[in-house]
């Protein structure tokens, strides 16, 4: 180890390290680590995305076509644990790295060694996870939920994947402690907790949520492996315990969850929305207050993913009303992006597009969980394809479009080179068309009282689950048509230089920086104008 | 391993570290040997665990003797200090939700997956119908009385001489903070050293009362809910204990080498709220599992 100087430190190298070995994975740079963590969930969407075709392929028809039925029971938990926790949150966890420095104007993240931690854990958790395709008995078979009994009574993958969301969540906690750190320590001077970014306060709000219930899957899935291995009871009646008791501790993660998954989406939204309105953020203390309050009520809502195990009615009627309650604050958000749009001088560049797109496509997908809510209705919708459709609108259309939304919006900055708008606009659109082919369908299948997770129904289903199939694979195709676009950016390098705003009125601190931006975000503090933030001057 | 890059004079941002992806790889050893040890693995299974195991030690030495070599070189800043703080809470606040999922597990069997089965509420006709005779109770081993006949541990002998020892830890480890404070080495090493063994004498009667159980009173792992809670619970806080005991040794190690002066022992403050972390439990357990 080469000796150090005590004091004086500071040799300001902008200069990346060199070897490919030392950049990559000994990183201590937040946009390196927040690449890694982009490209990382990119490969697992379309890992998750190739499960989700296998499942529409066989559904394309009654009757059993392609696949073995358990190897389909498999493709539908094993697609959702990669979509949740491989594509979706690291991609947020990615722009994080990428923005929060830039938007806080800090020189880096708070810890950066654990930033590297954090995301180095998740290939090896995965190889973990998709390990199990290969075994002797398959993937695991009962759902992402990991529902006991059925869950620890797979073969020999039980405890590969309960060691997997282990890994996972010592990610997930690591990651949010370096963001929370990052938040409340290392803001420029005169960056005030008021004048943060939205995706900043949405981000801080999220990584809360994430250190709190992180822990309690852990715990949770961890009573699952002592009750398999080591003769607990826990979800045994024989034993005094109760199945049940798993779905609650389950869903007092899994709510939260939701929100982990949809909170920086809307703060990516509430970024994008200003900038092509030409207008500052409409209400923007509401927006920070209501995601706060959607935070609160997420941890007392849990209850009703589980309607329908018999719960006392006392309970029941608590979970409904609380999780109804959830429409007011996000209601308080679809508004103020309205309001936010209303009279500016809007263009639709492909960010806007997919922002815009999010408002309404989000809002299908919280009308149809508002229908959930109520418990006499849900005893009908419950386990059917009405919810696949519902949590496909929130988080295909909902969190998936705000990372297409953000990465459009921001690859300028990163790179220093234009995507190419007119391929952008043609991967919106047919995104759009194609993702509503795929999933609107859906809700008639649900009503109509088609079960989820089964490879075979009804004849009577077969014309909307054909519908659906097209447009899945036509929504899966499209992707790769995002995919292209990437290349052509980042690596072909053919789009035009990008200046250093990028777009016409973008505001925050992160157009202030060179496009693309340095290797060390700002190391020295910015000054901070509230005019050159997003949501304006907000002391008045 | 290249230099310490404080970007500019403001701000500290360290250098490349191989120590993160030597311990995802760690982890990924331990955790597919493990996972192959209980699925009746042998020989390779046994392997990779204690090769995990092994490179996570290794891991953990190289990475915290890392960061302790560069706080002494005095590379570390005031901001740099308040991130590692806000980590430990933070990382504390994420055990105190990971012991919550288990004492939730406690009191929901107890209030009511139990009295359920015992026919109460919702629940008469699971009792009519599949558990006939079975009446709710606390302790249990349910309706199919897993486990065999057991007898509970009272909480008023070694739980309660447990309890005064973790408690009478938490004021050792404040005074020793105090002669830190102050600047009395002797005293500092002394009070360390006290915690210390207090910390090992709660873990041997802790082993004591585990044996005892197994061995003479029928409670096990196996004992129904009762078994369940009552082990995972302990166990899990017996675990922390283990590790902060750990922790501590490396840190009176540390005083001994005089890492640490009056108002920089970022170390020393971390590892006491943390053995304050596992004292809170403890009278969470006392309470919860012993006395009521």
């Amino acid at each position: 180890m080469a000796s150090y100087a005590t004091t004086d430190h500071h040799d300001d190298h902008d200069h990346k390290p060199t070897g490919f070995f030392e950049r990559w994975f000994m990183s201590t740079n937040h946009k390196d680590i927040g690449t890694l963590y982009l490209v990382f969930s990119l490969v697992m969407f379309l890992i998750g995305g190739a499960m989700a075709l296998v499942i529409r392929a066989e559904l394309f028809q009654p009757g059993l076509q392609l696949v073995h039925p358990d190897f389909f029971n498999s493709m539908t938990t094993v697609h959702a644990l990669v979509m949740i926790f491989g594509a979706v949150m690291p991609a947020f966890v990615g722009l994080a790295n990428w923005m929060i420095p830039m938007m806080v104007g800090a020189p880096d993240m708070a810890l950066p060694r654990m930033n590297n931690w954090s995301f180095w854990i998740m290939p090896f958790a995965f190889a973990l996870l998709l390990s199990t395709l290969f075994m002797d008995g398959g993937a695991p078979a009962g759902g992402w939920t990991l529902y006991p009994p059925l869950s620890i009574q797979g073969g020999n993958n039980v405890a590969f994947v309960i060691f997997a969301v282990h890994m996972m969540g010592i990610s997930s906690i690591m990651g949010a402690i370096n963001i929370i750190a990052t938040i409340l320590n290392m803001r420029a001077p005169g960056m005030d907790l008021l004048k943060m970014p939205v995706f900043v306060w949405t981000w801080l709000i999220t990584a809360f949520l994430l250190i709190a219930v992180m822990p309690v899957l852990a715990g949770a899935v961890t009573m699952l492996l002592t009750d398999k291995f080591f003769g607990t009871s826990f979800f045994s009646a024989a034993g005094g315990g109760d199945p049940v008791m798993f779905q609650h501790i389950f869903w007092f993660f899994g709510h939260p969850e939701v929100y982990i998954m949809i909170l920086p989406a809307f703060g990516i939204v509430s970024e994008i929305i200003p900038t092509f309105s030409r207008k500052p953020l409409f209400g923007y203390q509401a927006m920070v207050y209501a995601t706060a309050s959607i935070a609160f009520l997420s941890f007392i809502v849990w209850a009703h993913h589980m309607f329908t195990v018999g719960m006392p009615l006392g309970g029941q009627l608590f979970f409904m009303y609380a999780t109804m309650l959830i429409a007011v604050p996000t209601g308080v958000k679809v508004f103020n992006w309205v309001a936010t749009m209303w009279r500016g001088s809007m263009t639709f560049e492909t960010p806007m597009l997919f922002a815009v797109g999010f408002v309404i496509l989000f809002t299908i997908g919280g009308f149809s969980g508002l229908m959930l809510a109520i418990v006499p209705a849900d005893f009908q919708y419950h386990d059917t394809y009405f919810v696949v459709a519902h949590f496909h609108y929130v988080l295909v259309t909902g969190a998936i479009f705000s990372i297409m939304a953000a990465v459009y919006y921001w690859l300028p900055k990163w790179t220093g080179r234009m995507y190419n708008e007119t391929l952008g606009k043609w991967h919106f659109w047919l995104s759009t068309i194609t993702v509503n082919v795929l999933f609107f369908p859906q809700h008639f299948l649900g009503l109509a009282g088609m079960p989820r997770r089964i490879p075979d129904y009804n004849p009577a289903f077969a014309d909307f689950n054909m519908i659906s199939s097209v447009g899945g694979f036509a929504f899966g195709i499209t992707q790769l048509l995002f995919v292209w676009i990437l290349i052509d950016c980042c690596w072909l390098k053919r789009g035009a230089k990008a200046t250093q705003g990028v777009w016409e009125s973008a505001k925050g601190l992160e157009w202030t920086l060179p496009s693309p931006a340095p290797y060390h975000s700002f190391t020295t503090p910015p000054k901070i104008d509230d005019r050159m933030l997003a949501h304006g001057d907000v002391t008045h | 391993m290249g230099q310490a890059t404080a970007t500019s004079g403001v701000y500290y941002v360290p250098h490349g570290s191989v120590w993160p992806i030597v311990g995802s790889v760690a982890l990924f050893f331990l955790m597919s040997g493990a996972a192959a040890l209980l699925n009746g693995a042998s020989g390779m299974g046994a392997l990779k665990f204690w090769l995990g195991f092994a490179i996570l030690t290794f891991m953990l030495f190289g990475w915290f003797g890392a960061v302790i070599k560069e706080s002494q070189q005095g590379l570390y800043n005031s901001q740099v200090d308040v991130s590692f703080r806000m980590g430990m809470v933070w990382f504390i606040f994420s055990e105190v939700m990971f012991f919550a999922a288990f004492f939730g597990a406690l009191y929901y069997a107890r209030i009511f997956s139990v009295p359920w089965l015992g026919g109460e509420g919702d629940g008469f006709s699971t009792n009519h119908l599949l558990h006939q005779g079975y009446e709710a109770a606390w302790p249990t081993n349910g309706p199919g009385s897993l486990g065999g006949y057991f007898e509970t541990i009272p909480a008023w002998g070694i739980p309660l001489l447990n309890t005064l020892i973790l408690l009478v830890s938490g004021l050792t480890i404040t005074l020793a903070h105090w002669a830190l404070k102050v600047g009395k080495r002797g005293a500092l090493i002394f009070w360390m050293s006290a915690t210390i063994v207090l910390g090992i004498i709660f873990l041997y009667w802790q082993a004591y009362e585990y044996i005892h159980a197994y061995r003479d009173l029928g409670l096990t792992l196996g004992s129904g809910i009762y078994g369940s809670t009552f082990f995972m619970l302990t166990g899990f806080h017996g675990l922390h204990v283990t590790l902060g005991t750990i922790m501590l040794i490396v840190i009176l190690f540390r005083c001994i080498a005089g890492h640490f002066t009056k108002d920089n022992h970022f170390a020393f403050e971390a590892v006491a709220w943390y053995w304050h972390f596992v004292d809170v439990v403890w009278l969470g357990l006392f309470v919860f599992v012993y006395v009521l």
